[in-house]
């Protein structure tokens, strides 16, 4: 459904991505890992559309996506820190975003209630704390029932219980068939939730393996051990 | 109205500072036209005040404010909406809320004490003025992604054309004063679009005799209809240029 | 100058005891002015009754009495002169002469006074005429109370309401004139008197003066007139108590002086002009209790003036108080009041403790470089001009005023 080819991006002169090669199927959840300033949120944002790669590019069910904007409709993103005017309350903005999406499939205002944000709707952003803000952005990723969910660190910031709703939701929507596109540092948190990890290092991809493939090869059961032992490894080499 | 431009302009309108700068200019139009007496005089006064505050805020305030929307237009961009719509629709916020301000503010006091062809000519002055800086603004910011730079132009632009263009041009003047310039200067004008508004409103007012043979030149050319037209089109062209340039830059800008 | 009326009036009265009273108008004895004009004899008085009299040009040679009743219409046709007086010791009051010839060539007059003394003419209307009066080689001739009126669209196709050459000793007082080229025109005239005329709305000048010494002009009022009033090539001239306002437009002055000397200007009021005064080769003028309200320059005063002293007047609400186009300064400035100053008065003598620069910087720049009142109103000018007067750099230091008035005279 994704597909991303030969994709190079290079902001002066550090090459930020270099010759990405990636490709994303229905019902997967892939984590997006790597160290700071490997490269994950520009990748994002090229698929997103916020940033225009200088080679390679992006399709999206078969389409280039530097040709359309319409493609956004199927996507669901949850920016790392969502910032929004201040003079807007809570209401206001998804109001806002509703009447830009005029979206005719029916809303998925499961997490709204979850977070119970709609008892704060009258809240102006600027009041708010940057959890309760991290949950706005994560209610408007899932209000579109989108196909395609991109979430830039969902879990920083949030407490442990939203934290929590938050993960379920996301099995949740795994299980409908989705593409989830999560990237994090906290490698603990992704055990239950993704069927494939992508590592990062320095614009390049160290590898792309599904998490039956990485547990098979080190015998780990936990993700973040077995990530440890991989990059272990490749440093012994 | 386009969507996001409502909520631009929504926004922007609940803004203290624009509240203020509206109350301002209503303070300085009232007490400039109560204090003078007659309009003329007090259209005069006016047209230094707004020449002087109009761009300043004009500029300042879009710089800010689209350096603040800076995330707001990131959540645009995620959304399916075309990037020309997003920067249009900031652009024609800033636009229509600064035009509102100036027209609640200086606009009905000019209209009430001078509703004639000047009162109009000044209101729509003041008004293409305030959206010239507006794009002049998003051009500055489109220029740089740092905050305090873009500011930096911003109030390095106002100054040029508030002050140092017609610095530029005395210089001008005394260099070439063996030379006949007038005409010439009529052209350079059209490079401020500060003095573009000045000119065109000082010689519809009678004190356009003081400026003897320059004036006349300048009336042969400001005064006449076809100048009058030509002056407001050189006044949009300030707008759609820098616009239009901020434009192309957004659309191919990372954000 | 009542003395010269009651000398007039003196010189008449033997006349008036062997002079005999003719009567013209519809079922009169004269139906025709021609005709009783050349059936009078010197000291008749004639009587014209009110209506329509189409004589084309009128010639009056004998020193009569001519008084219209019920305001008698005169017509030329616009092709004739109306009346042409060629006699001394005429009087003509309350006619309506209207619509005399227009030509460049012969000056058709309504009415014109050739070479002739102690000729009055007052109380008349003269409507739509080339001149108005008009006077040649005259002397101790009256013109007074008379309404003038033209509709000259250009000034070469109108000539001047009350026009007077090569005369002397004319009182000239309490004429309305306009629509003419110039309200009154002056070329060498001496020893007249130009008193409580109301002249607005000429095409050219208010009062054009030209070659005439020792004339006295005083409470008149010029308003809206083309140029403003000129006073050109003359000596000892009194200006008083005039009020010039309005005369505005690019080449208009409330009052232009050109190679004047010995002239005395008082109490006058200048309001509302481009250039208040505007001085050019003007010797030991004393411009004194003048008020300068709301014009674009006060005075212009060229660098080829000389000795002339600016004293107690007031600078109200002007553009520019003063404009120079040279640094020399052979002129001077005391005790006027300036609406720019910003002096204090320590010991409250009502004299500012720092002397007062009426020079603005901007003013000067302009007068060497017109192209310069471009950049008028600008920010940068407004800035320049404080700076200037914070620490003087380019205008000439001596122009100044060392008492500067702290409040305005009550002119």
């Amino acid at each position: 459904m994704i597909e991303i080819n030969n994709l190079y991006k290079r902001f002066g002169r550090l090459q930020v991505l270099n010759d990405i090669n990636l490709s994303f199927k229905k019902g997967e959840c892939i984590a997006l890992i790597g160290p700071n300033g490997c490269g994950k949120t520009t990748l994002i944002k090229i698929i997103l559309g916020m940033v225009l790669p200088d080679k390679g590019e992006v399709l999206f069910d078969g389409h280039n996506i530097s040709r359309g904007y319409q493609y956004r409709e199927q996507i669901g993103y949850m920016p790392q820190i969502g910032r929004y005017p201040d003079n807007m309350s809570i209401g206001q903005i998804i109001a806002m975003m509703k009447e830009i999406r005029q979206s005719k499939l029916a809303l998925d205002e499961e997490l709204m209630h979850a977070f119970r944000l709609d008892e704060l709707s009258e809240k102006k952003m600027r009041t708010l704390s940057g959890g309760t803000t991290q949950k706005v952005s994560a209610v408007l990723a899932f209000l579109f029932n989108p196909d395609v969910l991109i979430l830039d660190e969902p879990t920083a910031g949030l407490d442990p219980l939203a934290s929590e709703i938050l993960k379920e939701k996301i099995i949740k929507e795994k299980e409908k068939g989705k593409i989830i596109l999560i990237t994090s540092h906290l490698l603990s948190e992704l055990d239950d939730l993704v069927t494939s990890i992508i590592f990062m290092q320095d614009g390049n991809i160290e590898f792309f393996k599904t998490v039956e493939e990485l547990v098979n090869e080190t015998k780990e059961v936990k993700i973040s051990k077995s990530i440890a032992q991989i990059l272990k490894k490749q440093h012994h080499e | 109205m386009n969507r996001i431009t409502k909520f631009v302009v929504i926004n922007i309108i609940r803004n203290r500072i624009v509240l203020i700068y509206t109350i301002l200019l209503a303070l300085l139009s009232w007490s400039v036209f109560s204090l003078e007496d007659n309009s003329s005089k007090g259209m005069l006064t006016l047209l230094n005040v707004i020449l002087l505050n109009v761009p300043l805020v004009s500029i300042m305030f879009s710089t800010i404010y689209i350096y603040n929307s800076s995330e707001f237009i990131e959540l645009l961009l995620s959304q399916p909406i075309q990037r020309w719509r997003i920067w249009l629709s900031l652009f024609s916020g800033l636009a229509i809320s600064l035009t509102i301000a100036f027209l609640v503010g200086a606009g009905i006091p000019i209209l009430v004490y001078s509703p004639d062809k000047l009162g109009f000519m000044m209101v729509s002055v003041g008004i293409l003025v305030s959206v010239v800086f507006v794009a002049i603004s998003m051009f500055a910011s489109i220029l740089t992604r740092d905050k305090a730079k873009g500011i930096g132009i911003s109030i390095m632009t106002w100054l040029f054309f508030a002050l140092l263009f017609d610095g530029i041009i005395l210089f001008l003047m005394f260099q070439f004063s063996d030379y006949p310039i007038e005409k010439l200067m009529v052209g350079v004008t059209a490079f401020n679009p500060i003095d573009l508004s000045r000119i065109l409103i000082l010689l519809h007012l009678d004190v356009s005799a003081m400026m003897g043979y320059t004036g006349a030149i300048f009336k042969d050319f400001f005064g006449t209809d076809l100048g009058l037209i030509l002056t407001f089109l050189l006044l949009i062209l300030w707008i759609a240029i820098p616009f239009w340039i901020s434009l192309i830059k957004f659309n191919r800008k990372d954000l | 100058m009542r003395l010269i009326s009651i000398f007039f009036l003196s010189l008449a009265f033997p006349l008036l005891l062997i002079s005999r009273t003719i009567s013209v108008g519809e079922s009169k004895l004269f139906s025709k002015l021609q005709l009783a004009f050349d059936a009078a004899n010197d000291g008749d008085s004639i009587i014209v009754f009110g209506g329509f009299y189409v004589e084309g040009n009128l010639i009056l040679k004998k020193s009569v009495h001519l008084i219209g009743k019920n305001l008698p219409v005169v017509d030329g046709q616009k092709k004739y002169e109306i009346l042409s007086v060629k006699a001394n010791h005429v009087i003509i009051e309350g006619f309506r002469f209207q619509n005399s010839g227009f030509s460049s060539m012969t000056d058709p007059g309504a009415i014109k006074v050739y070479n002739s003394k102690f000729v009055t003419v007052r109380n008349n209307v003269l409507d739509d005429n080339f001149f108005g009066v008009y006077l040649q080689y005259c002397k101790n001739c009256v013109i007074e109370n008379n309404t003038i009126k033209a509709y000259g669209i250009e000034e070469q196709q109108i000539g001047n309401g009350i026009h007077c050459w090569k005369s002397d000793s004319l009182y000239i007082s309490g004429n309305t004139i306009s629509g003419h080229r110039d309200g009154i025109y002056f070329e060498f005239v001496t020893n007249s008197l130009i008193e409580k005329n109301n002249s607005d709305s000429n095409i050219r000048y208010g009062l054009h003066f030209m070659f005439s010494n020792n004339d006295d002009y005083i409470e008149n009022t010029f308003r809206n007139n083309g140029a403003g009033v000129a006073v050109m090539f003359t000596k000892h001239v009194k200006m008083i108590n005039n009020i010039f306002e309005e005369n505005w437009g690019d080449a208009a002055y409330g009052l232009l002086l050109k190679d004047i000397s010995d002239s005395f200007i008082t109490g006058n009021s200048f309001n509302n002009n481009t250039s208040g005064i505007y001085m050019e080769g003007v010797n030991r003028a004393i411009v004194e209790n003048n008020s300068f309200a709301s014009n674009g320059w006060g005075m212009k005063i060229q660098a080829n003036c000389m000795d002339n002293t600016i004293t107690s007047n007031n600078f109200i609400n002007n553009t520019f108080d003063i404009s120079t186009n040279g640094t020399l300064v052979l002129n001077t400035f005391s005790g006027n009041y300036w609406d720019k100053y910003e002096g204090y008065d320590l010991n409250r003598d009502n004299i500012g403790d720092v002397p007062y620069h009426p020079l603005s910087i901007f003013s000067v720049i302009v007068e060497n470089n017109p192209p310069a009142m471009l950049l008028f109103r600008s920010f940068m000018v407004t800035l320049l001009d404080r700076s200037e007067k914070m620490i003087p750099s380019i205008t000439p230091d001596n122009f100044v005023d060392n008492s500067p008035l702290m409040h305005s005279l009550s002119l």
